[in-house]
């Protein structure tokens, strides 16, 4: 693939490594039928950046058999296949040549955004009676006098009918359902003001009153449900960016019946006792033991322990963790909801409760504000009432009060400044769940590591490849490209040896390794004991930690490989940046104590914890958190879930289990971990901003609240004064776009120049 | 005064026509796809150049 993010690719090579394509009985599963013989299948291609994207997946899949139809959404990173017949055509084969990575998308996720049509709809409908009614009212304003004016005010009163009661309605029912559960929030004085203002309006038009506040009640609605269209629009975007990356579970397992025959069965009919088979890349979906069969399984989301573990019959396997080498066949011992990836989840919402007493800042505010507005509308009318008598002129200044005290600035300083920070960091390769998620990293003082895939790529690489004959090298990545062990992925990177040596047969042993014959010889790559079966073995030979993995020729070892888990790039200056920001930084894993303290010397972390359960990190968390440190967890593996949810605030790579990603607060799509940084960058500038934002608004307050107590606003006035106080609260919000341009730039999304390179080829 | 009768009709007329239209637009899924549909105009139906040539 010659375009797009390049960051990102690297970043879903990760997630490569752990997820193969699912069989065809899996994609019948997750696939919608039409009608007909007519299937509709979703599938998240999280690599989609442009133009040439489309254009290589639509023509590509066109021309696939039974292919009916296939359409690229950009926006939301996934395609829909439309296909005919019994056999599924290979989807995933024909993206995978063109260098785009597919998962299958769960049906269950993909429901229209309702709620955000709603909203547009309320705010075009809200926005062509504000447009209409201000015309009519400018006129009034001007000096339309007697029937003119009466005219101009029914013509207003009918417009602003289906408006309050199309856009309203948004408020007038959440108004009306926090009070039925005694409750306040910012949609009561919404609520009241609009209404009463109508209702007055009203009364003034039929009695041919002078000022009528139509337009008031109307252009409140509109710029409110700007605001809550803004605030909506960035939560979902980044909720189905999040939920279209792959699945962690198993949809299903082939279960072997007594009578000998093969089934495809749903993850959630199994039941303990069955008996699986396990392809190799496929996913273990329910706990159980190994009755036949060896291969290596990848249990680093699980456990976090980066080195493959081999397992033979009798070898007790945990669900979620991925069969590397060799079929496999097992016993389920647990049904799904009892498996560890089921225990994980209870973990996690146990753990959940820490956060959820968290309150947005808006909502902080409006809980003063609400009962604040409304005692002083409610005072205004007494003390006009005690002060002249007349209940209509009382009544009419506690409206404007009312009015003009409209949260308007307030509904919009939050949401415009989290959708310009969201906007900021989803350039930058982050997704963010929702604007709290922002507010609370603005506060953290404490930074929790995961290692294995986090600090680290969770992904083997060769260490000691300068001292390795090249010779040797070269046969050893010939021989371990036909392998999808992690190890083997390490050493094929260095093939391309010029005197390209021949193999005649190469087979794979599973749990052991790679034979290969080339002309008389016998090549072996993989474990010491097996491959150098003449050479005095046992020890772990000259290099520690993932040593024995070895090349033999005729039994006689040549070369030693050593291994070591990559840190991410950028991981030692984050940490730096962090210290900077001062935040203290602390490691947690799951991996030995050995591998732990590499790496934390490595990234200069003085603080770590080795050999933890996934409690443990949660307890570790908790004990951080009642000695008053607000934490953040930047973790990615299934056994980080809890420790995720438990944390004040948290953020995973796109790499990370899909469970974790959902646990998780924020995510970063690109391979550098100086995303934790400057999301939190960003975070501190937006909630500075929105500070800001809601002083300006209270000041705002502070100056109209005491004119219109007085009663002397007019309804232009109280119009002006809105318009400009959201205005205000908008300029402000548009500099952080300024001040985050002034960082480091994060490599461009896109490239223009490629859209034509791969257009015109 | 008298051209008022018409040309308020007239205005909220044009108003409405606009606003169906883009209700319309919504709910027929235009705006679901809007990064999709900005690049999608750099595509060309048939993209190879030689044709263009030919034609002639």
């Amino acid at each position: 693939m010659s375009c797009c993010a390049p960051g990102a690719e690297m970043a879903l090579e990760v997630a490569n490594a752990a997820s193969a394509s699912p069989s065809s009985d899996e994609i019948k599963l997750a696939s919608r039928s039409l009608g007909g013989d007519i299937h509709q299948t979703e599938l998240s291609v999280p690599t989609v950046h442009c133009g040439a994207c489309i254009q290589a997946i639509e023509a590509a899949l066109g021309k696939v058999e039974n292919v009916e139809s296939a359409r690229v959404n950009l926006s939301t990173k996934r395609v829909s296949i439309r296909w005919h017949g019994d056999d599924v055509p290979p989807f995933f084969a024909v993206l995978g040549r063109l260098g785009y990575q597919a998962h299958l998308f769960d049906p269950e996720i993909h429901e229209k955004d309702k709620t955000l049509s709603e909203l547009i709809r309320a705010v075009a409908v809200a926005g062509f009676a504000a447009g209409n009614i201000m015309l009519l009212s400018v006129s009034v304003w001007s000096g339309a006098e007697g029937a003119t004016r009466d005219l101009f005010h029914w013509l207003s009163a009918l417009i602003a009918i289906p408006a309050l009661a199309f856009a309203g309605g948004i408020y007038f029912r959440s108004a009306a359902n926090a009070l039925r559960h005694g409750r306040m929030n910012m949609d009561v004085p919404i609520a009241v003001g609009v209404s009463l203002a109508y209702a007055m309006s009203l009364y003034e038009t039929i009695n041919h009153g002078e000022h009528a506040y139509f337009d008031a009640s109307v252009s409140l609605l509109f710029f409110l449900l700007i605001g809550r269209t803004l605030d909506h629009v960035m939560r979902e975007r980044a909720r189905t960016a999040v939920n279209g990356l792959s699945r962690l579970a198993a949809r299903g397992s082939v279960v072997l019946r007594d009578d000998g025959t093969r089934e495809y069965v749903p993850v959630a009919e199994l039941t303990p006792g069955m008996r699986l088979l396990i392809a190799a890349g496929e996913r273990i979906p329910v706990d159980g033991d190994i009755t036949s069969g060896n291969s290596d399984l990848d249990c680093s989301i699980v456990s976090g322990e980066s080195e493959p573990k081999a397992v033979s019959a009798g070898t007790h396997v945990q669900a979620g963790t991925l069969n590397l080498t060799g079929p496999l066949t097992m016993r389920a011992t647990a049904a799904a909801k009892d498996s560890f990836l089921a225990e994980m989840v209870r973990l996690m919402e146990a753990a959940e409760g820490g956060r959820s007493h968290y309150r947005r800042i808006a909502d902080r505010v409006s809980a003063l504000y609400a009962p604040v507005v409304h005692l002083a509308a409610f005072v205004t009318f007494l003390g006009w009432m005690v002060e002249s008598g007349d209940w209509h002129r009382a009544l009419t200044i506690a409206i404007a009060v009312l009015i003009i005290t409209c949260p308007c600035a307030l509904g919009l300083a939050v949401p415009i400044v989290q959708v310009v920070a969201a906007r900021r960091l989803f350039e930058a390769g982050v997704m963010v769940k929702d604007g709290s998620a922002m507010e609370r990293l603005a506060a953290i003082d404490t930074a929790v590591f995961d290692k294995t895939g986090t600090l680290t790529l969770g992904q083997p690489r060769l260490v000691n490849a300068s001292e390795i004959d090249p010779t040797m090298l070269a046969m050893a990545a010939d021989m371990a490209a036909h392998s999808r062990h992690p190890f083997s992925r390490a050493i094929t990177a260095y093939a391309g040896f010029a005197g390209e040596p021949k193999l005649d047969s190469v087979r794979e042993e599973p749990g052991f390794g790679i034979e290969a014959t080339a002309g008389d010889d016998i090549w072996r790559l993989g474990r010491r004991g097996w491959a150098g079966w003449k050479a005095r073995t046992g020890g772990e030979g000259r290099i520690g930690g993932y040593g024995g993995t070895v090349l033999s020729k005729n039994g006689s070892i040549v070369a030693c490989f050593a291994f070591e888990d990559a840190p991410r790039s950028d991981a030692k200056a984050t940490i730096r940046q962090m210290k900077e920001a001062g935040v203290s930084v602390d490691m947690l894993s799951g991996d030995t104590e050995k591998a732990c303290g590499d790496v934390a010397d490595a990234l200069e972390i003085e603080n770590f914890v080795p050999a933890l359960l996934p409690s443990g990190k949660v307890e570790w968390i908790e004990s951080l958190t009642r000695a008053g440190h607000n934490v953040l967890m930047v973790g990615d593996g299934l056994n980080d879930t809890p420790a995720l949810r438990a944390a004040h605030v948290s953020i995973a790579p796109a790499s990370a289990a899909d469970i974790g990603r959902k646990a998780a607060d924020f995510v970063f799509l690109r391979e550098s971990l100086l995303a934790v940084p400057l999301a939190m960058e960003i975070s501190r500038k937006a909630g500075r901003l929105i500070r800001q934002n809601i002083a300006i608004a209270i000041v705002y307050n502070a100056f109209a609240v005491p004119i219109a107590i007085l009663g002397h606003v007019t309804p232009l006035i109280a119009a002006i004064a809105m318009s400009a106080s959201s205005l205000i609260v908008i300029a402000n919000a548009m500099r952080l776009q300024a001040t985050v341009k002034a960082m480091p730039e994060a490599t461009p999304t896109r490239r223009r120049s490629d859209v034509v390179g791969v257009a015109h080829p | 005064m008298t051209t008022l009768v018409y040309l308020i009709p007239v205005a909220l007329f044009l108003g409405a026509l606009g606003l169906s239209g883009f209700l319309w637009a919504l709910r027929s899924g235009q705006y679901e796809d809007l990064d999709g549909a900005a690049e999608r105009i750099l595509i060309e139906p048939d993209d190879r150049p030689g044709d263009v040539l030919q034609s002639k």
